[in-house]
């Protein structure tokens, strides 16, 4: 019973104590909100970017594209483990606005809206036509003319200081000229003389928050056919640059892959023999994970980063303990030479030390745990009253793609977060209570007198 | 009167810096049942170090202590271990009670090294019966639930003479037990030492005093690391 009954009064009268359960708290705390802002964030990102794609891309990076997409297509809506797939041209070109004299390099994304927004969730990052994104390339002002949606950070003026977008009720009828350098299928200007490009003036219609910074700062979405035109994709044997698939719910990713690779295999080798089989080989099938491998690692990077600085900071809290037990140890000595003259042995004397630090690793991870989820709780309003006041941000809203600050705690790394902390507590208490633990009595009991 | 306890050949040394000095040199002896024994010496002839050796809180480098007929020098930690606990009851000359536990709970130490926290549960109200009935006996009754820091030095002695007696040791082994307290308190120490000799407890006791050492029924004289 001492062995409860001694740490826990350890515990309470010496303050020293309470630094060490301090310093625990204080680590937990930040890696606590650390973690889950950058967790969230990562986590975020990769949604978002799963969101863009869909689950699985068959596509080439080739400005050409392939041909028979159509007949690939039929083949997978055989499988009822694809839920949805839709052909989608890429390319870029020069968008300008007339009178402006000023023209911006785009990326152009050719779609057919209704196919690509069940494939992914491009509906979900419209503003006016979320509802209907069959209609998002007919302006609402006028839907005669040819619409297109660009991203959203293209526009000028539409988002405030505090990363908020604002809208009109209806979407402004803004002109704007698409230039396109059309290609052949092997690779060559498409078009001949003074007339190598081709132009068409479309309409805003509306656009789209993916949340992904280059994303919405460099697209331009078009209706399919029109941006097949545009690049020179069109023709007796038309191309796309890629078709993006959902898989049926409860297919898992890597499995849901590895069948469409199986089959874009097979389709490959059954159109070897014809005249752009060429272009096939180009063709890789990817998860989404890594078709947008660039854009993700270096943020998972970043996370491998922190969650080895953190390890940096638990080694300092272990040594933090160490110290705090070392010296607390070496007081209390005397005490251990008491415990043993009356029978109690060198484990039991490292077990109330064990207790020991496992009250102060304990009340410190969960006083941390708690501090961490309160001010998670209220980071955003408390960001949002800094603004108010002070125009402070932790991340600049007109330069970043962030809105709230991802705050939600995984309860799963909480829990290994606290375990963690006890352990460095214990880790770090273990040693000097060892030490403390092999003392004779003789040593401390002595009183200089032989 | 059987033999309790018996020290046969005992040497002990100790390195001071470059120097070893012999504390004890072929040291015999042999204490009684039921006897009260005073050793005597100046400070530094090794009367500290032979009492620890004779309660094993400290080994000889030769020569043995055997305790009714059971040499220490075989027995394990865990037995060793049980020997302190049970056998023998220690009284320092500075009390060495614990500062975080009242006095109650530094007299039930003893009672709680030796069980677990189940045995402990079962066993609890039994062992504050007795430890509530050692301080009655010692006059403590009414400082139960003081922290050492709020007696006197008596009371303090006294605490530790309860906690010693905590589990009916057949050896009391008390080093210098006035030597902290003035003339008064002392003569109440060795009074209440000469009670619990009566009653049949076996006592050694370490004293640098001629006259308390002469409260004891016999008196061994320590010089040179030997009895003289």
């Amino acid at each position: 019973m001492y062995k409860f009954i001694l740490p826990l009064r350890y515990f309470l009268k010496r303050r020293i104590t309470h630094l060490a359960a301090a310093a625990v708290a204080l680590c937990v705390f930040i890696v606590v909100v650390v973690m889950t802002v950058m967790n969230g964030l990562v986590s975020e990102f990769k949604d978002k970017n799963h969101d863009f794609v869909g689950d699985c891309i068959v596509g080439t990076d080739s400005l050409v594209g392939f041909c028979y997409y159509e007949d690939f297509l039929s083949e997978l809506q055989k499988h009822k483990f694809v839920q949805a797939a839709s052909p989608v041209v890429k390319g870029f070109g020069l968008l300008t606005q007339p009178g402006t004299g000023q023209n911006i390099g785009v990326e152009i994304i050719g779609i057919e809206p209704v196919g690509f927004c069940e494939a992914t969730k491009f509906a979900q990052t419209l503003y006016y036509h979320k509802d209907k994104p069959s209609d998002v390339f007919s302006p609402t002002y006028n839907p005669a003319l040819a619409g297109c949606v660009v991203g959203i950070d293209m526009i000028s003026g539409s988002r405030d200081g505090a990363g908020k977008y604002h809208h009109g009720p209806e979407p402004l009828q803004i002109e704007l000229m698409i230039i396109c350098f059309p290609l052949t299928a092997r690779g060559a200007l498409a078009k001949a003389g003074t007339d190598l490009v081709n132009s068409k003036t479309v309409y805003y219609s509306d656009d789209s928050h993916t949340g992904l910074v280059k994303v919405d700062a460099r697209t331009i979405y078009l209706e399919f056919k029109l941006a097949r035109e545009l690049l020179g994709m069109a023709g007796a044997t038309p191309r796309a640059s890629a078709i993006h698939i959902k898989f049926a719910e409860g297919t898992r990713l890597k499995a849901g892959v590895g069948k469409i690779k199986k089959m874009w295999n097979d389709f490959a080798e059954t159109y070897a023999d014809r005249q752009y089989a060429n272009l096939l080989k180009n063709v890789t099938v990817q998860s989404w994970l890594d078709y947008r491998r660039g854009s993700i690692a270096p943020m998972e990077k970043e996370q491998t980063m922190l969650i080895l600085l953190f390890a940096m900071l638990g080694i300092i809290t272990v040594f933090i303990i160490f110290v705090v037990f070392y010296m607390i140890i070496s007081h209390k000595s005397k005490d251990i030479g008491i415990l043993k003259s009356v029978g109690v042995s060198r484990i039991a004397v490292l077990q109330l030390f064990v207790v020991f630090a496992a009250l102060v690793g304990t009340v410190g991870a969960l006083t941390g745990a708690g501090a961490g989820c309160v001010f998670l709780a209220k980071i955003n309003d408390m960001e949002d009253w800094l603004f108010e006041r002070f125009g402070w941000q932790l991340w600049d809203r007109t330069v970043y793609a962030i809105g709230d600050i991802p705050n939600d705690i995984e309860w799963q790394v909480l829990a290994v977060i606290i375990g963690a902390a006890v352990l460095a507590a214990l880790a770090g208490a273990f040693f000097p209570g060892l030490r403390g633990s092999s003392k004779q009595p003789v040593e401390v009991l002595q009183v200089s007198q032989l | 009167m059987s033999e309790i306890l018996r020290a046969s050949g005992l040497y002990k040394s100790y390195k001071m810096g470059q120097s070893k000095i012999e504390v004890l040199r072929g040291l015999n002896l042999s204490v009684q049942s039921g006897r009260f024994i005073a050793i005597v010496g100046a400070s530094g002839s090794g009367k500290s170090t032979l009492l620890h050796i004779l309660g094993a809180l400290d080994e000889p480098d030769a020569g043995s202590v055997e305790f009714e007929g059971k040499r220490l020098d075989k027995l394990g930690a865990g037995r060793l271990n049980q020997f302190r606990n049970k056998m023998v009851g220690f009284v320092f000359q500075f009390y060495h009670l614990l500062d975080e536990l009242n006095v109650l709970e530094n007299v039930m130490l003893p009672a709680m090294a030796q069980s677990g926290i189940v045995g402990w549960l079962k066993r609890r109200a039994g062992a504050r019966k007795h430890a509530k009935s050692l301080l009655e006996q010692l006059g403590l009754s009414d400082r139960i639930t003081h922290k050492p820091y709020q007696l006197s030095g008596g009371e303090r002695q006294r605490v530790a003479i309860a906690r010693a007696l905590m589990n009916k040791p057949r050896l009391l082994l008390a080093d210098e037990p006035t030597g902290n307290l003035d003339s008064e308190t002392g003569n109440g120490i060795l009074k209440i030492l000469e009670e619990l000799n009566g009653n049949g407890q076996t006592i050694v006791m370490v004293t640098h005093d001629e006259k308390n050492a002469h409260r004891a029924q016999r008196v061994i004289r320590l010089a040179d690391g030997k009895i003289v």
